[in-house]
C-alpha cells in the first residue's frame, strides 16, 4: 500500500512538473542557505580556533606597568619593572608551568643585497612551549647560549622569505643593527594573530643578546614582558592570584600602592573571540533557517491548491473506500516527497556553494554530516508539518460534497 | 427476507439550512432482493440523489432505518463506512469518475488498493475484469485516450472488482450518446441476468429505466408508484 502511494506521489509531482519544481525551489534555497552558512560559520569558528591554538593555551602576559613621573601618568610597559629573575620567580609558582621573558624592539636586519624590518624578540628556549611554536628547520638555541649572550637567531617564515627567498637560511649570517647574527633555526609557519598581525614576521634571539647587545636598554636586565604560561585551563585564576601576589613582594609593593605590572589573561580573550565566532555562525545558522521556514509555507500553499484542485479526486477515492488515513497518507507523502527532494537538491547546491565560496573568494568552510543531517531531518520535518494541514484537510472532506465539485 | 440486499423502513433525511429544516426524504420504505434490478425515476429535486447518496453509505439518514445487507448503517462511523462501501457497494457515475493520471489497469485495481489486496492479485484480478468489459487492449491507456463510452466500461470494471453486493448506477448513460448508451445498458443487463448482480439505476430517461425489470417512481421525498418494465410485463404475458 505505502508502495503504491508512493507511486502515486512521485506521479502527481511529475504530473505537475512546473510547480513541483517552484515549490521545491523554496526547500532547495532553504537548505542551500543553511549549509552554506553553516559551513562557511563552522570555518569561522575553526579559523579562530586556529588562532587560538596559534597563540598557545593557558596564556599570561605580564606588562611592566605604569608608573607616575612628575605628575604624568605613563602607560602599560612604560618603564621597565620586570626582569629575568622576576620571571624566574613566577616560574617557581606551582601553578605556572613555564615562563618566557620578552625584551623585544624593531631592527632592519640585512642578508647579502636583502634588508628588512622586523620585531626581535629576545627570550628563552622556553618561548617556543609557551608560544606553541616548532621549528621546521635547524634547531633552536639553548640555555647556555642565553647565559653567554651568544648572537645566534631563530627567524621566522616571512623573514626567511624576504632575505633568503629559496635559500636556507640555516647556518647563514645576517646583520642585525650591523652585527654579525648566525641563524640557526627557522620557525614554522603559525599565520595571523587573532588581531590580525603576521606571526611569522619576527626573529628571535636569546634575551640576554637582546638585552646587552641589541637594545642596550636604560635600565639594565629588564624585559618588556613576561609570557606565562598556566598548568591548565581551570588554574588560570589561581595563577594570576599567585603572580599577583608574588610580583607585589618582589617590588616591595605597599598595600595601599597599585601594581607596577599588568597581567593579561589571553586566555579570557580567546575565549570571547570564539564566542563571537560561535554567536555569528548561530546568527547565519538561524537567518538561513528562515528562508528553509519559508519554503515550508511554500509547500503548505501548493498542497492547499493541490486539495483544492483534486476535490473530486479526493472523493472518488473516498467513495470506493478509501479510509481518512490513506487520503491523509498520500498527501503527506507528496508533500515530504517534494521537500525531501528539495533537500536533497539543496545539499548538492550548498555544499557546491560553499566550495565556490572556498575557492574564489578563499573564505575557509567546513562541512560537518551534523549540518547536512541537521538540515535534512529538519526539511523532512517540515514537509510533514507544513504538509500536514492539506493533508487533514483533504481527509476530512465529505465524500457527497467532494464528488459534487466540478 | 434471507435474500434481501437491501432493507429500508420509513426512511428520512431533512437539510439544516438556514432557512430552517427541509425534509428531503418524508418515509420511504423500501425492499431490494439480490439478483433484482431496479431503476428510480424523478424530476430533480424529487430527492432521488439523496436517496442514492443514502443507498451509497455516502450519506446518513435523519430518521428510519437502512439496513445493507443486514447490517444497519446508523451503527458504523466514517472509517466503517468507507470499509463498507469499498466492500459492498461499486458506484458508477454519470462523469465517468476515473482518476485522469492512472492507467486504465491502475484505475480498475484502486478499490483494491483501499480493500489491502497485494499487488499481483489487484492487477490480475483487474486484467479479469477489462476482458469482461471488452477492452482488454486498453489496460495501460490513460483514461483521457479512450471514448467516454470506454471509460464507462471502464468504470463499470472497477465497479464490479470487489465483489459487491450492490451495484449502484447514477444516470451512467447521461453523457453518452444513443447507440453507446444502448451498449452500456446491453452489459448491464447481461451482468444482472448471467451474474445475478443487483444493480440500481438512478436516471431520468424512460429508455434507460426499461433495461431494468422494475421502476420507483419518487415524487417529493416520496415513493409516489413502483411497476414492472414493458419488458418485465411483455414475459409475464
Amino acid at each position: 500500500m505505502i508502495w503504491s502511494m508512493l507511486n502515486e506521489a512521485l506521479e502527481a509531482m511529475i504530473a505537475n512538473r512546473m510547480r513541483s519544481f517552484l515549490t521545491m525551489l523554496g526547500m532547495i534555497i532553504g537548505v542551500g542557505a543553511v549549509i552554506i552558512m553553516s559551513a562557511i560559520g563552522a570555518g569561522a569558528q575553526e579559523a579562530v580556533k586556529q588562532s587560538i591554538a596559534s597563540m598557545g593555551s593557558n596564556l599570561f602576559i605580564v606588562l611592566s606597568g605604569s608608573t607616575t613621573s612628575g605628575g604624568a601618568r605613563m602607560g602599560s610597559g612604560a618603564t621597565p619593572t620586570l626582569t629575568i629573575s622576576d620571571g624566574e620567580a613566577v616560574a617557581d609558582l606551582p601553578s605556572i608551568a613555564e615562563v618566557a621573558p620578552i625584551a623585544s624592539g624593531m631592527a632592519q636586519v640585512i642578508y647579502g643585497s636583502n634588508n628588512w624590518s622586523t620585531t626581535i624578540m629576545g627570550s628563552t628556549p622556553n618561548i617556543l612551549t609557551v608560544r606553541n611554536w616548532t621549528i621546521e628547520s635547524g634547531y633552536s638555541f639553548t640555555d647556555a647560549d642565553v647565559r653567554g649572550a651568544t648572537r645566534v637567531a631563530l627567524i621566522g617564515k616571512t623573514v626567511a622569505e624576504n632575505l633568503f627567498g629559496d635559500e636556507d637560511p640555516v647556518g647563514k649570517m645576517i646583520r642585525i643593527k650591523q652585527s654579525p647574527y648566525q641563524v640557526v633555526g627557522v620557525l614554522a609557519l603559525k599565520g595571523q594573530s587573532l588581531d590580525g598581525r603576521d606571526q611569522d614576521d619576527t626573529i628571535i634571539v636569546p634575551v640576554t643578546t637582546a638585552q646587552h647587545k641589541l637594545f642596550g636598554s636604560q635600565f639594565q636586565g629588564t624585559v618588556r614582558l613576561i609570557m606565562a604560561q598556566a598548568v591548565s585551563a581551570d588554574q588560570m585564576d589561581e595563577a594570576e592570584n599567585q603572580m599577583t601576589e608574588l610580583l607585589r613582594q618582589r617590588h616591595h609593593i605597599r598595600n595601599n600602592k597599585e601594581n607596577d605590572f599588568s597581567i593579561r589573561n589571553l586566555a579570557a580573550m580567546a575565549a570571547s573571540a570564539a564566542d563571537t565566532a560561535k554567536v555569528m555562525s548561530l546568527m547565519l545558522g538561524a537567518i538561513a533557517s528562515i528562508s528553509l521556514l519559508v519554503g515550508g509555507i511554500g509547500i503548505m500553499n501548493i498542497m492547499l491548491v493541490s486539495v483544492t484542485e483534486r476535490t473530486r479526486e479526493i472523493g472518488i477515492r473516498v467513495a470506493i473506500g478509501a479510509h481518512e488515513r490513506d487520503i491523509l497518507l498520500q498527501f503527506l507523502l507528496e508533500a515530504l516527497m517534494i521537500s525531501i527532494f528539495g533537500s536533497m537538491i539543496g545539499i548538492l547546491l550548498g555544499v557546491g556553494g560553499a566550495l565556490i565560496a572556498e575557492k574564489f573568494l578563499s573564505m575557509s568552510v567546513i562541512f560537518t554530516s551534523q549540518s547536512i543531517f541537521t538540515a535534512f531531518g529538519v526539511a523532512a520535518t517540515i514537509g510533514i508539518f507544513f504538509g500536514f494541514y492539506p493533508a487533514r484537510k483533504a481527509a476530512k472532506m465529505e465524500p457527497i460534497e467532494a464528488l459534487r465539485f466540478q | 427476507m434471507t435474500d434481501s440486499v437491501i432493507n429500508i423502513k420509513n426512511l428520512t433525511k431533512n437539510y439544516e439550512t438556514a432557512a430552517g429544516v427541509v425534509p428531503v426524504l418524508k418515509g420511504i420504505d423500501m425492499t431490494v432482493s439480490s439478483g433484482e434490478f431496479l431503476a428510480i425515476m424523478g424530476a430533480s429535486g424529487s430527492g432521488k440523489s439523496t436517496l442514492m447518496n443514502i443507498l451509497g453509505c455516502l450519506d446518513i439518514p435523519s430518521g428510519g432505518i437502512y439496513e445493507l445487507n443486514g447490517t444497519d448503517i446508523k451503527s458504523l462511523d466514517k472509517n466503517s463506512l468507507a470499509s463498507f462501501r469499498n466492500s459492498m457497494i461499486g458506484f458508477i457515475f454519470q462523469g465517468f469518475n476515473l482518476l485522469p493520471r492512472m492507467s486504465i489497469i491502475d484505475n480498475i485495481a484502486l478499490p483494491l488498493v483501499y480493500a489491502g489486496i497485494p499487488k499481483e492479485e489487484r492487477i490480475e484480478r483487474a486484467c479479469i475484469m477489462l476482458e469482461k468489459v471488452g477492452l482488454g487492449l486498453y489496460g495501460s491507456y490513460r483514461p483521457n485516450q479512450i471514448s467516454g463510452g470506454q471509460q464507462q466500461r471502464v468504470a463499470i470494471a472497477r465497479a464490479l472488482i470487489n465483489r459487491p453486493k450492490l451495484i449502484l448506477a447514477d444516470e451512467p448513460t447521461g453523457n453518452l450518446d444513443t447507440k453507446t448508451s444502448q451498449e452500456i445498458m446491453n452489459l448491464f443487463s447481461d451482468l444482472n441476468m448471467q451474474e445475478g448482480i443487483t444493480i440500481i439505476l438512478v436516471t431520468h430517461e424512460n429508455d434507460i429505466a426499461q433495461y431494468a425489470q422494475s421502476i420507483v417512481h419518487i415524487h417529493d421525498g416520496k415513493i409516489d408508484f413502483s411497476e414492472p418494465t414493458n419488458r418485465m410485463k411483455e414475459s409475464v404475458k
